[in-house]
């Protein structure tokens, strides 16, 4: 598997894609960085940007990627290999590569910029952890709908589907279900709606720690009981961490009954 | 024959000073070893000084104008029986003084010092600590409370009393005071023409300041910071408050100020920074708001109904979640020329006005208002998007509701 790994990720990091992915994500930062002059701020706008743009590039570049790789990987499927191997080796080739990106290319300004003296270190470390969450997991995802879709067009869609999905109309249908049933006490939903979508859960985790919290506890003990504590960070994590294993495991199981 | 002459002099000036104002002085080892002793043998205009020394004392009543001094703060020590100095009687000044330890009652407000029906008392650079109230002056006038610190220890709001009260008096000067861990830091109730300047009122357990039916009162210079509510203003007309800050009232119903009832006031020039809601503000009609900083809030501005003919001119509003929620659609409100951190216009003509009006008030904070559970999608994709088409073409939030003169520049002043 390690081999496969690292095949993917080399081959990866030699793709022009990955290098237009880590200067944008170098320009974004430096732009932030030096026209802002607020570390917080920049914290801020970071966020908007990864939470949309972190899930997009991964499904999309997750599905592009096991469709041009596929005769290669019909080649190591006629090799001695173990599929669960062959798979997760791609997936983490790619997962991985992507993170790279997404890390070297923020952080770099960042530490130029003398992060580690500031006190947004913190806040920092957070957004490019849920960074990495949100690179793994819509990467398993769009490999999910690839291996589910021999049709490259469909694939697509439904790679593209899903990011609107979770990204826009979740929130909109949440929204909706909250204000339908506002009669009611809603902090144990919203809590749930929030737990079962990765963006939403990111998007709560970092704004905790920057505007949200205070706001937060305008609406009720729950969400501050919930929020306030460090209990609330880790069972944040854990659902994180659920969301990457799920489709994970789905891909094994999958790969193991695909016919090629 | 010289020298008989100037001992009969000086002997008749000696007595005439000690006629005047005599000076009795108090420690432990001296013949009067006790601040009651001392207030008993006094006369009218004399003046004591307390060494250092630890007094266990209570209920001193100062009925005569006496100046009472503390040398290198001498504490007098209530040990938890009851009220420590009351003072009835004019002219009298209080300095220097450590008070501990006063008695809690649920049927008496016990004081760490009260004045009662008094005029032109000095009541300065004392230190209370351990206390139930610290100092209160009741239907007295003309006094000033200067340079004081309070520290409380209140842990529950219903068995804690307030830092420094005042309650029916007028033209009370309080300066320079720095008030922690009571229940309201400074509270007045039907006080008018009062001066609070330079004070420090923190970490109390409900307001910072508390004002109830006071007028005419100025508020300056002071810092309110950590209050577990922030700072109350209500059922008052003409109070000016200036330069004051307003600082990390987090919490569920906290508040940089809270304006209920208030009409014709001005407040200039003040900064409020990390609360949950900048001001509060309702049923408060004709109020000048200039020059004010509005930083890193949750909402800078709540406007929560029945405000007329408020003006909101040439204010910063700095990286506030919401900078303005209404609950109605009913705008009579003015706000011109401020600054809007979250304004995306353009200024073409290069004048520093912005060309396209500025709307304040989201979509998503009047959702909000609503169901304030919707919270939780702040900063979400979905939400932006709602209040862009908001923008476009209200419907829900008051559509007069604009800047028509957003600056492009942050405004000093």
């Amino acid at each position: 598997m390690l081999k496969i790994l690292k095949y993917s990720f080399f081959d990866l990091m030699r793709s022009r894609w990955s290098y237009v992915y880590f200067a944008f994500y170098l320009l974004l930062g430096t732009v932030l960085l030096f026209l802002n002059n607020d570390l917080s701020k920049a914290v801020i706008t970071l966020m908007n940007v990864i939470i949309v743009l972190v899930p997009l590039i991964g499904t999309i570049f997750g599905v592009m990627y096991y469709y041009n790789s596929k005769e290669f990987t019909e080649l190591l499927l006629a090799q001695p290999l173990k599929r669960s191997s062959i798979f997760l080796g791609q997936y983490l080739g790619v997962a991985l590569s992507l993170s790279m990106s997404l890390i070297l290319g923020l952080g770099t300004p960042f530490v130029f910029y003398g992060l580690f003296e500031s006190s947004a270190i913190w806040d920092f470390s957070l957004l490019l952890v849920t960074g990495t969450f949100l690179t793994l997991i819509f990467t398993a995802l769009a490999f999910n709908i690839a291996l589910s879709n021999e049709n490259k067009i469909k694939g697509f869609g439904y790679a593209i589907l899903l990011w609107l999905f979770l990204a826009i109309i979740y929130d909109g249908l949440f929204l909706m279900t909250l204000i339908f049933f506002e009669e009611y006490p809603l902090d144990k939903l919203s809590l749930v709606g929030t737990m079962l979508n990765p963006i939403d859960l990111s998007r709560t985790l970092i704004l905790l720690k920057l505007d949200i919290s205070a706001l937060l506890g305008y609406t009720g003990a729950v969400f501050k009981q919930f929020f306030g504590t460090s209990f609330g960070l880790i069972v944040s994590f854990v659902m994180l961490t659920v969301w990457v294993v799920l489709p994970v495991l789905r891909i094994l199981f999958k790969s193991k009954r695909k016919d090629f | 024959m010289l020298s008989k002459r100037l001992f009969f002099f000086l002997s008749i000036v000696c007595s005439t000073m000690q006629n005047q104002a005599q000076t009795i002085q108090v420690c432990e080892s001296c013949s009067v070893s006790s601040l009651k002793d001392a207030v008993n043998q006094a006369k009218a205009f004399d003046t004591i000084i307390v060494q250092k020394g630890t007094y266990k004392e209570y209920n001193i009543l100062i009925n005569k104008p006496l100046t009472i001094i503390g040398k290198d703060y001498p504490v007098i020590d209530g040990e938890l029986k009851g009220e420590i100095i009351t003072i009835i009687s004019d002219d009298v000044t209080v300095d220097g003084l450590f008070i501990i330890n006063v008695g809690t009652s649920y049927t008496e407000d016990y004081a760490a010092i009260r004045v009662r029906k008094s005029k032109n008392f000095v009541i300065k650079n004392l230190v209370l600590e351990k206390l139930f109230f610290g100092i209160y002056i009741e239907k007295s006038h003309h006094g000033k409370v200067f340079h004081n610190k309070v520290i409380g220890d209140a842990i529950e709001e219903y068995n804690s009393g307030n830092g420094i009260q005042l309650w029916y008096s007028h033209h009370i000067e309080i300066e320079n005071n720095y008030v922690e861990h009571v229940r309201d830091g400074i509270y007045l109730e039907f006080s008018d023409d009062c001066l609070i300047r330079n004070n420090v009122s923190a970490l109390n357990l409900r307001y910072g300041l508390h004002f109830m039916f006071s007028n005419d009162d100025i508020y300056q210079d002071n810092t309110f910071e950590n209050n577990g509510a922030g700072v109350a203003v209500m059922f008052s007309k003409n109070i000016k408050m200036l330069n004051n800050t307003f600082k990390e009232n987090w919490g569920t119903a906290s508040y940089g100020m809270l304006l209920k009832e208030i009409n014709d006031a001005e407040i200039i020039g003040n900064t409020f920074e990390e609360n949950t809601i900048g001001i509060n503000v309702e049923g408060s009609n004709r109020i000048i708001y200039k020059h004010n900083n509005f930083k890193h809030n949750g909402w800078a501005i709540k406007v929560r109904g029945a405000c007329y003919a408020n003006q909101f001119t040439e204010n910063n509003f700095l990286y506030n979640s919401f900078d303005l929620a209404y609950n109605s659609k009913i705008n009579d409100n003015v706000f011109d020329g401020n600054y809007w951190s979250n304004y995306t216009g353009y200024d073409l003509d290069k004048d520093g006005v912005g060309d396209v009006p500025y709307r304040p008030v989201k979509l998503f904070s009047y959702i909000v208002n609503r169901t304030p559970e919707t919270i939780i999608l702040l900063r979400s994709m979905f939400i932006d998007i709602i209040d862009f088409s908001e923008k476009v073409s209200p419907v829900f939030t008051p559509d007069n509701l604009l800047d028509n003169n957003p600056l492009i520049k942050k405004v000093t002043w």
